[in-house]
């Protein structure tokens, strides 16, 4: 109510302005992450924890840096990033064993810190193994809490409306 | 940090369907081990926990690089640094891609940890020195373990 009385009362230059500052900070927010993107080699450089399976390491809400670089090995121990075959949620999970062939050919299985048998369970019907193309990126550095905003709006739909 | 890890010599050897998933029957190995060490000196106030896990790395016909994590413990912060197991038989099951286990003399066993921060980096650490452990050239054939 206040924001149209404050519209109306600016000429065409100060509006114009005002709509090229907002542009300005869109889109250098867009190239900043596309600019991770291409940094990084991961197409989802930044992600949120969404499940207790890594506790007590991580938790929900928990904020994963990730790269995917082309030459980097998967290699026991790593934690990677991975979605299974046909489902978009990406699962945290450690990597704990890899049978690679000379060829570079690579499969490994994975299981959460906090569960008590491997994801075969998670993986597509008859899938035993993961490959390099399910790996969205490895976990390179971590925050506490952080994306727990994105956690909330997923439970409460009704926040996004704020 | 000064660890100390012995295998006991061991290992079985069986040739079965691998019942944890793909179906072929593949090795499955039993390995017995020590471990002592002390990780004091690792910890400083950014370090929230320390995985630590064993892991087995090998070559086969099959596959130029293996690695199977045989034991894994999670070390929180204020948990006694000192570790003394003996006698240690394998978290999980050590199958193998098919049948290299068997007269495979240099499988190497390395204990690394994954470093937890408060806030940070997540490095992965291996620590410096390991056991080299053959496979004997036949199957065992009673059940034990």
């Amino acid at each position: 109510m206040d924001l149209f009385g404050d519209l109306r009362r600016m000429n065409k230059r100060q509006l114009y302005y005002q709509v090229l500052n907002f542009a300005m900070i869109v889109s250098s927010a867009l190239m900043i992450w596309k600019g991770l993107i291409v940094i990084t080699g991961s197409e989802s450089p930044i992600v949120v924890v969404l499940s207790g399976s890594m506790e007590p390491a991580f938790h929900r809400g928990d904020l994963l840096f990730l790269t995917n670089f082309h030459d980097d090995p998967i290699r026991a121990g790593e934690i990677v990033v991975f979605k299974v075959e046909g489902r978009d949620i990406p699962i945290v999970h450690r990597v704990i064993k890899v049978h690679e062939k000379g060829n570079g050919n690579i499969k490994f299985l994975t299981k959460g810190d906090n569960n008590e048998v491997d994801d075969r369970g998670l993986y597509k019907e008859g899938q035993n193994w993961l490959e390099k193309k399910d790996v969205v990126g490895r976990a390179r550095g971590f925050l506490p809490y952080v994306g727990m905003v994105t956690i909330i709006m997923n439970d409460y739909p009704k926040f996004k409306d704020i | 940090e000064r660890i100390i890890l012995c295998c006991v010599l061991f290992s079985l050897r069986k040739n079965v369907e691998d019942f944890t998933g793909p179906r072929e029957r593949s090795d499955l190995g039993f390995v017995t081990f020590d471990i002592t060490a002390d990780l004091q000196s690792i910890f400083d106030w950014n370090v929230k926990q320390l995985f630590l896990y064993l892991s087995a790395e090998y070559s086969t016909k099959n596959n130029a690089l293996n690695q199977v994590v045989l034991w894994d413990k999670i070390m929180l912060r204020g948990d006694n640094p000192r570790l003394s197991l003996k006698d240690m038989k394998s978290k999980y099951f050590f199958f193998d891609d098919g049948n290299g286990l068997k007269g495979n003399r240099n499988i190497t066993l390395t204990l690394s940890w994954n470093v937890v921060p408060n806030a940070g980096i997540l490095p992965l650490v291996t620590g410096s020195g390991h056991v080299s452990v053959p496979f004997p050239d036949t199957y065992e054939t009673t059940k034990s373990y």
